[in-house]
Parts: structure tokens; C-alpha cells; sequence
């Protein structure tokens, strides 16, 4: 007991045996949230080596040339005279299918968020942000079997063309996909436009209109501008709908109606079938280096652009 | 906020992280009875991967055979004859199913890798079927013809050119079908019909074997090859000739099996070493009458139809 | 000039006013027609898919295995699958995700560090799904060992869905007042304390928002498990309820949609519009809970 007291008395500073183990349980407890905070630098960091390293033995085989691989249309990756892999087209049938449902998505997105946000009551607002958000959380396999069925038979018996999987039905079924993120995106960016611009406009005696196009759309150009580019995000990430929609010709486009292949299809379809280790496996994870780079430097822009307003 | 609904978020969250734990629980408790469960039963798994021409019957193999030997649980994944027969060589499957013969590296890798030599089993015959859509007034077509509109540099392009019109179609321009360029049928395509010279660029390359004939089935001007058990009531099967003018063959049982159709093959699967035990019971099982039975409802040639 | 002006016309509208709110009627319909035109095709969409679904939309369907080569019969495994895929994608996302947000909101300061986390972790949900498929087959498949499993499946879905559950989780600890906290630290609750006695409890309902937008999402996603762990068919009796081991591949609802679609020759032709339903409705009932879930909590808020 006496040598107890005296010790107290030492090192008054000694900690109960409880307090003690509550302060350990703090510690590891900060150190788990501490950990599974930097968890997402791990993961990305995590992804672009692991495709990377997939990719690297790529760059030593004869077959390759990174200029070819870039800026050449002809896509032969098992040929049995002569193996090709030139990614141009595959590009070009990723930029054109996500630049038309960009066409079709930002107009209509922009105007369901300036409706929403501008010209209905609090109740029919409600139940639009709710079905938008129910329109997004449609599965992409689910939207390609729409395009393979639904939409391709529409096209075939609207225009006439051969074939109804085609750049026209990715682009319509891309456009349906990316329509709800423009929304919901742009929506918060009207939102944040304050009040007092919209009052000090109606006192000039602005109409609805008026306020939108004169004064909201400027206001709030850089979140517009950001909800356009998170919707160019998804539409040039997304795979299974345009895998299925699309037709999947290696061709640069002529029209409306001729069907494409994109650099997410080409992956999705190949890969399955590409022994490990060929130069083929590797051309495809390569070609996934290349969207992750892609859509890395999307959604920074994006970022930052949405920053910028903050900031301001 | 009163202490009383901080307590009721407690509670809460508690009852909430109870349900996990809970959930968890069963889940893994579950998973140990059905482990003990398949203990008892001595379930063994057999893995099949390969060729996705024999995708569809491997698929009713497995099915069947469940009825036949219910402690055996047939996995069948699709990918192509060349990536079922890379992981057989790594031993991560029991067999591998293909549509065409191993190669003599993969014999030499197989020997290597494992010092065992790959065993084959031949177990039916496949006709590749040339399709066109019904309303195409086509029926024979020769293999010049064929490596004329699908090969690089081919000049065939549209159906005039061949003589043929469509009724019904407003386009002359032949609408290619092909299959993405690792399939086993992609490749026997090539090596007997392109005498392997590349594909024209531009062709609808399908994922599937179906989509390849529901495409045909639903397009008047185009033309797509795939196995002859695909065929749908919406497409027609040419017959072959090796060249214009002689004797067009069209892809039935009999001719297939003769290898009087020119696109005919055979189909195999392959084991590592002569196949013991449940692999053996199911290997022979597929050779053995019920087995071949079902490779015929799919629509391929059973390798005993000569006997 | 206001004396020039006639005094029974001083408040009628003027041809500048009337034009003007023409116009603005004009535009008001115009973007009323612009919401309708993207959702009623929508709405035609998912009904012509039920329609054709219909004859084979029952009881029997959802518990029966593929039949006849996949062309008949039901969709259990594929069912089953897919649960299994999704309740071990979220035993791993959830608490994963739920520290990562209490971290950025309760730990990280302003600076350039944890920046770069908040930009990793919008990077995480841009990435295309196909890549994760690539990083699955990369790391989990080969590099870690696993194989095609669903073990490696799971995870690739796991760190798919992270972003969702981070940034839902991250709002609802945002609501919760600052002053809350502080009052809390006053009366000497450490960090860690004050987050388990007060932040919590008080965001539950939002960040169990999170989880099930997680569900959805995983349940949906096709591309990442189509290379790590879904398999074309697995033989499984019908209605039985643990057929997988983990370690093992599985059906899955999304895969199998895509491959009897795609691959599988003579099919019934309710039973893809049926899967494609089951999964829809799957994943749109999951989703309508959350937001039940959103509106009962924002009613129910009590600051």
C-alpha cells in the first residue's frame, strides 16, 4: 500500500489503468480513420500502377510503336501475317459517340436544371430530382440491352438504315446516361447563385427568363461548365451500354448510322479472350492507361473549374 | 438535443452494427454448414473454360450431369479455345474445351509446365455456316467469294457485284458480320476461308456467336459467319463451294461429318495427363450416348455419328 | 414625360411587357418540354420492358435455375450471385468509406495534402469501370493471388464504390452542426468521443443513405466482375441458398443479362426482358428506399 501512495506521489502524473486503455483505443482508433482516409491516394495510386505495370512489358516488344498505336486506324491485334495496333479509330469512335450524346445530353440537361431549379414549385421539383436521381442509378447492362432491343429496332424502322446498332444508338442511350449527372450537377450550380442577384433583377422588373439568361447563366458558367464535363467523364468511361449499342466496327464514322467501336468496348470485348501475357493482354491494358490518363485529366479540370467558383 | 434521443441514436447505431455482426455471422456460420454439408457429400467442383462455340453445351452438360452426379459441380466460363487451353497449361482448370486442335507450342508448353502431356478427346463436329438474312435470294456462295468480301484488300463490296439483289432492301452495300478478333471462330474463319490474310476493316464484330445471326437475322444486306447450331427461323445457310462453278455443299450432319463441307472441324476437349476420377466419370459420360445427345440438341455433330 | 402619358392606360401592359412575357411563356413551356422529352421515352422504355416481360415474370423465375442450355428456366443463381457479391463488396466498402469521410470531415485541416485526398477520391468515381476491371484483374486475380474468384470480384467492386459511400457519408456528417461539437469538447470528450457519442448518432439515417446507393450501384455493375470472378453458368439447385464458396466464381444478374443477350443461342424471348427487369427493379428498389430513407430524415431533422 505505502509504496503505492509513493509512487503516486513520484509521477503524479501517471495515468489511471482505464483512462490508460481508453487513450490506447483513441489512438488506434484515429490511426484506422487516419488510415482509411488516405485510403483513396492508395487506391488510385494503386490502380495506375497495377494497369501500369500490365502494360510496361508493351513498350519492349517489336511489334510495337507508340506513334502507330496512337495515330494509326488499323487494329489487328491477332493477325496471323502481320499484327497491327493502331488505336486511332477506336479514339475517334470514342470521342464522336461521346461528342454526339454531349450534343443531345447538355442541351436538354441544362434545360431540365434551369426548369427545376428556376421555374417549377417546390413539390414538382421534388418529385423531378427524384426521378433524375432514379433515371441515373439505371445499370449500364441494362441500358445496353435497351439499345440492342428497343432502340435498335426504332432506328432501323425510323431511318432505314441496315443496321440499328450503330454511333446514333450508343449516342442516344449515352446521352440518356450522362443527362442525369448534367442535371444534378448543374442544378447545385444555379443554386448557388445567391438569392440577391435574382431579387436585385426582379426589382428591374426582369421576367423569369430574363433573370435566367441574363443573369443566371453567366453567374453560374464555370458549375455549368463543370456538369458538362463530369458528363463527358461518364460518357467516355462507359462500357457496357456502347458494347452492346454500338455495333462494334473498327471504321472512323462517316455518318450518323455507321457503326463504331470504342476504346471501353474494344477492352471489354478483347480482354476475355487475350491470353496473359501476350502482346495483346498488354495493348489492352495499355489502352486502359490511356482512358485513365483521359478521364484523370476530365475530372481534374472539373475540379478546378468547380473550385473556382468557390473561391469567388 | 436531450440526452433521451441521444440514447435513441445509440441505440441505434448499436442495433445497426448488432445486424451486421449478426449478418455476418449466419453468413460465415452458413458457409461452414454447407462447407461441413459438402464435406459429407465430398462435392467436387470441375472447372471447364474455352472455346465459346462449346460455351452453350458445356453449359447443358453441366446441367445435366448435376442430375446424373449430384456431389459434382460442373463451372463453365466462355473466353476461346486459346485462353481455355493457356490456363489448362497453368493448371487452374480440370479442361479445357476447344474448337480447334492445340497448336504444337502449346503441346511443347503443356509438356514443359507440367511433364504431363495434354490428352485429347474428340468430341463431336461443328460446321462454321455461312448466314444471310432469309429475304436474300443467295443460296450458294464460294470461298473465294467469301475471302473476296471479307478479306483486307477484297473488292467485293456490294451485293450487285455478286449478282444478287434484295428485295426489300433500299442499300446494295454489303453489311459485314464478323466476331472480335480472338475468337476460335474468328480464326478458323481466317486460316480456312481468308487463307490467312487479314480481315477488311469496318465488319460488325459481335461478341457472340447469337448476336452474330440475330444481327444477320435482323439486317436484309448483310452476310456473317457462326456455328451451325445458331441458325434462327430470320437467317438462311449457304451452301459452299471451294471455288465458282463446282459443286456447292451445304452444312448438314452428314457433310460435316464427311468433311465434305469445307468449314467443317472438329471440337475437343483436353485434360492434362489421362483424366482420373470425377473428370474421368464426366468425360466419359459426355462420349457416352446422353452426352452426345445433347451436343446434337445444340446443334453440333456428335462424334459417334458414324458408329 | 410621365404627364404625356394617358392615365387609363398608365398600368396596362405596354407591347415591350407583353412581348417580354411571351417570351418568358415561351420559355417556360420550352424547358417544361425539354424535362418531359427526357423522361417519358424513359418511362416507355422500362414499360415496353415489362410488357415483354410479363410471361415469364413470376414466383418460379426468380428461384429456378437456367434450364435447356440457359434458354429456359429461372435466374437463382445468378441471383444468388449476385448477393453474395454485393454483401461482401460492402462488408468491405462500408467501414472503409465510413472512416475515410470521418477523417476528411472531422480530422483533415485545409491543406494541400488533404486536398490531394478529396481529389483522389473524385478521381476514384471517375475512373471508367472498365479500368477497375483491369486493376481487379491486375492486382487481385494475379498479383495477390486470389484467381477468378469472388472474393476478387468483391473487392474490385469494393474499391468502385467507395466514392459513393464516402461522399454521402461525408454530407451527413457535414449537417451535423458545428455547435453540437463544441459543446461536446466543453464538457472534455476527446475527438474520437465526441464523434461515436454525438456526430454519429446524429448523421446514421444519412450515412445508411450511402450504403444502400452503394448496393445499387454494386448490384448493377457488370464490366468489373466480367473479368475477375462472373462465370457464363455454374450448375446450382434450384432455390439454394449458400451454393458458392468464396473462393470460387458465381453467377452474376448483370453478366447473365449480358451473355443470354449476347451469347446464348434460342432463348425464350421473355427471359431477357425478364432479367433485364428483375435487375432493374433490383437495383430501383434499393434505390427508392434511400431516398425514403433521405426525406423521412430530412423531416424528422430536429435543427
Amino acid at each position: 500500500m505505502n509504496k503505492e501512495v509513493n509512487t503516486d506521489i513520484v509521477r503524479p502524473k501517471q495515468i489511471p489503468r482505464r483512462a490508460f486503455a481508453a487513450i490506447a483505443g483513441e489512438k488506434l482508433i484515429e490511426l484506422i480513420i487516419r488510415l482509411s482516409g488516405v485510403s483513396a491516394i492508395i487506391f488510385v495510386l494503386a490502380i495506375f500502377f497495377f494497369v501500369f505495370r500490365e502494360a510496361l512489358p508493351i513498350f519492349f516488344s517489336d511489334h510495337f510503336d507508340l506513334f502507330k498505336f496512337l495515330f494509326n486506324t488499323q487494329w489487328y491485334p491477332t493477325s496471323a501475317v502481320n499484327v497491327r495496333y493502331g488505336t486511332f479509330a477506336l479514339t475517334v469512335g470514342s470521342i464522336s459517340i461521346t461528342f454526339l450524346a454531349m450534343l443531345i445530353a447538355v442541351p436538354f440537361g441544362l434545360g431540365s436544371a434551369i426548369y427545376i431549379s428556376e421555374f417549377c414549385g417546390p413539390k414538382q421539383k421534388e418529385s423531378l430530382k427524384i426521378i433524375i436521381e432514379l433515371l441515373a442509378a439505371i445499370p449500364s447492362v441494362v441500358w445496353g440491352f435497351i439499345g440492342l432491343t428497343v432502340m435498335s429496332r426504332m432506328i432501323i424502322s425510323i431511318t432505314g438504315a441496315p443496321v440499328g446498332v450503330n454511333l446514333l444508338n450508343g449516342g442516344i442511350i449515352l446521352a440518356l446516361m450522362s443527362v442525369p449527372i448534367i442535371v444534378s450537377i448543374s442544378e447545385d450550380a444555379l443554386k448557388a447563385v445567391p438569392d440577391s442577384y435574382r431579387e436585385a433583377a426582379l426589382a428591374l422588373g426582369a421576367t423569369r427568363w430574363q433573370i435566367v439568361y441574363r443573369v443566371l447563366l453567366p453567374a453560374a458558367k464555370n458549375g455549368l461548365l463543370a456538369a458538362v464535363l463530369l458528363g463527358v467523364g461518364r460518357a467516355v468511361g462507359e462500357t457496357m451500354a456502347v458494347l452492346m449499342a454500338t455495333g462494334h466496327a473498327v471504321q472512323i464514322p462517316h455518318g450518323l448510322l455507321d457503326s463504331v467501336r470504342t476504346l471501353t468496348a474494344n477492352i471489354a470485348a478483347e480482354l476475355g479472350e487475350a491470353s496473359v501475357g501476350s502482346d495483346h493482354y498488354h495493348v489492352l491494358f495499355l489502352t486502359g492507361v490511356l482512358l485513365f490518363l483521359l478521364t484523370f485529366a476530365v475530372n481534374l479540370t472539373a475540379d478546378f473549374v468547380i473550385r473556382g467558383i468557390r473561391r469567388k | 438535443m436531450t440526452g433521451a434521443s441521444t440514447q435513441v441514436f445509440n441505440l441505434t447505431i448499436r442495433s445497426a452494427i448488432n445486424l451486421v455482426l449478426i449478418a455476418l455471422l449466419m453468413f460465415t456460420g452458413c458457409q461452414k454448414k454447407s462447407d461441413e454439408q459438402k464435406e459429407e457429400k465430398q462435392v467436387t467442383t470441375i472447372q471447364v473454360k474455352g472455346s465459346d462455340t462449346l460455351v452453350n453445351v458445356a453449359q447443358a452438360w453441366a446441367e445435366q450431369y448435376k442430375k446424373v452426379a449430384p456431389t459434382v459441380d460442373v463451372e463453365v466460363s466462355g473466353g476461346g479455345s486459346g485462353v481455355g487451353i493457356a490456363a489448362l497449361l497453368k493448371g487452374t482448370i480440370d479442361i479445357a474445351s476447344a474448337s480447334r486442335n492445340m497448336k504444337q507450342e502449346e503441346i511443347e508448353a503443356a509438356k514443359r509446365n507440367t511433364g504431363k502431356d495434354a490428352k485429347n478427346f474428340t468430341i463431336g463436329y461443328d460446321a462454321l455456316a455461312v448466314y444471310v438474312h432469309k429475304d436474300n435470294p443467295m443460296n450458294e456462295i464460294s470461298l473465294d467469294q467469301l475471302a473476296a468480301i471479307f478479306s483486307e484488300g477484297g473488292e467485293t463490296t456490294r451485293w450487285s457485284q455478286l449478282g444478287v439483289t434484295i428485295p426489300g432492301a433500299g442499300e446494295d452495300e454489303i453489311v459485314r458480320v464478323s466476331r472480335q478478333s480472338s475468337s476460335g471462330t474468328y480464326e478458323f474463319f481466317r486460316e480456312h476461308v481468308l487463307q490467312n490474310k487479314d480481315f477488311k476493316l469496318g465488319s460488325r464484330d459481335m461478341n457472340g456467336s447469337k448476336e452474330v445471326v440475330e444481327l444477320v437475322g435482323n439486317t436484309k444486306t448483310a452476310i456473317g459467319y457462326s456455328g451451325m447450331g445458331y441458325a434462327t427461323p430470320s437467317v438462311k445457310k449457304l451452301s459452299i463451294s471451294s471455288k465458282a462453278g463446282e459443286p456447292a455443299c451445304s452444312p448438314t450432319v452428314e457433310n460435316t461429318f464427311s468433311k465434305k463441307y469445307a468449314l467443317a472441324r472438329s471440337l475437343h476437349i483436353y485434360t492434362m495427363g489421362e483424366p482420373t476420377g470425377a473428370v474421368k466419370q464426366f468425360i466419359d459420360w459426355i462420349l457416352s450416348v446422353p452426352g452426345q445427345k445433347i451436343l446434337e440438341e445444340n446443334g453440333y455433330v456428335p462424334a459417334t455419328a458414324a458408329n | 414625360m410621365a404627364d404625356a402619358i394617358d392615365p387609363a392606360t398608365r398600368f396596362a401592359k405596354t407591347d415591350f411587357v407583353i412581348r417580354k412575357e411571351r417570351i418568358q411563356a415561351i420559355s417556360k413551356a420550352l424547358f417544361l418540354i425539354m424535362v418531359v422529352i427526357m423522361i417519358i421515352p424513359l418511362l416507355s422504355i422500362i414499360a415496353y420492358l415489362v410488357y415483354h416481360a410479363m410471361p415469364s415474370l413470376n414466383w418460379e423465375f426468380l428461384i429456378e435455375a437456367p434450364k435447356k442450355g440457359m434458354s429456359e428456366g429461372g435466374i437463382w443463381p445468378a441471383f444468388v450471385g449476385t448477393l453474395y457479391l454485393v454483401v461482401i463488396s460492402l462488408a468491405i466498402a462500408a467501414p472503409i468509406g465510413v472512416f475515410a469521410a470521418i477523417y476528411l470531415n472531422e480530422y483533415a485541416k485545409e491543406n494541400w495534402f488533404n486536398r490531394i485526398i478529396h481529389l483522389a477520391v473524385i478521381n476514384l468515381a471517375g475512373v471508367p469501370s472498365i479500368v477497375h476491371a483491369l486493376f481487379g484483374l491486375g492486382a487481385f486475380v494475379y498479383a495477390a493471388q486470389f484467381g477468378y474468384s469472388i472474393i476478387s470480384a468483391s473487392l474490385t467492386l469494393a474499391i468502385m464504390t467507395l466514392p459513393v459511400i464516402i461522399a454521402s457519408t461525408r454530407e451527413a456528417l457535414a449537417s451535423v452542426p458545428a455547435s453540437f461539437r463544441e459543446a461536446c469538447w466543453n464538457v472534455g470528450a476527446t475527438r474520437w468521443q465526441t464523434i461515436r457519442a454525438i456526430v454519429l448518432p446524429n448523421s446514421i439515417s444519412g450515412i445508411l443513405t450511402g450504403i444502400i446507393l452503394q448496393v445499387s450501384r454494386a448490384a448493377g455493375e457488370t464490366a468489373p466482375i466480367m473479368f475477375t470472378g462472373a462465370v457464363f453458368y455454374k450448375a446450382v439447385a434450384r432455390g439454394e441458398l449458400f451454393p458458392y464458396y468464396l473462393n470460387e466464381q458465381c453467377m452474376a444478374l448483370s453478366m447473365h443479362l449480358y451473355t443470354i443477350s449476347t451469347q446464348v443461342p434460342n432463348v425464350k424471348e421473355s427471359i431477357p426482358y425478364a432479367t433485364a427487369v428483375v435487375l432493374l427493379c433490383s437495383v430501383l428498389v434499393v434505390n427508392a428506399s434511400a431516398i425514403a430513407l433521405r426525406v423521412w430524415l430530412r423531416n424528422h431533422k430536429k435543427w
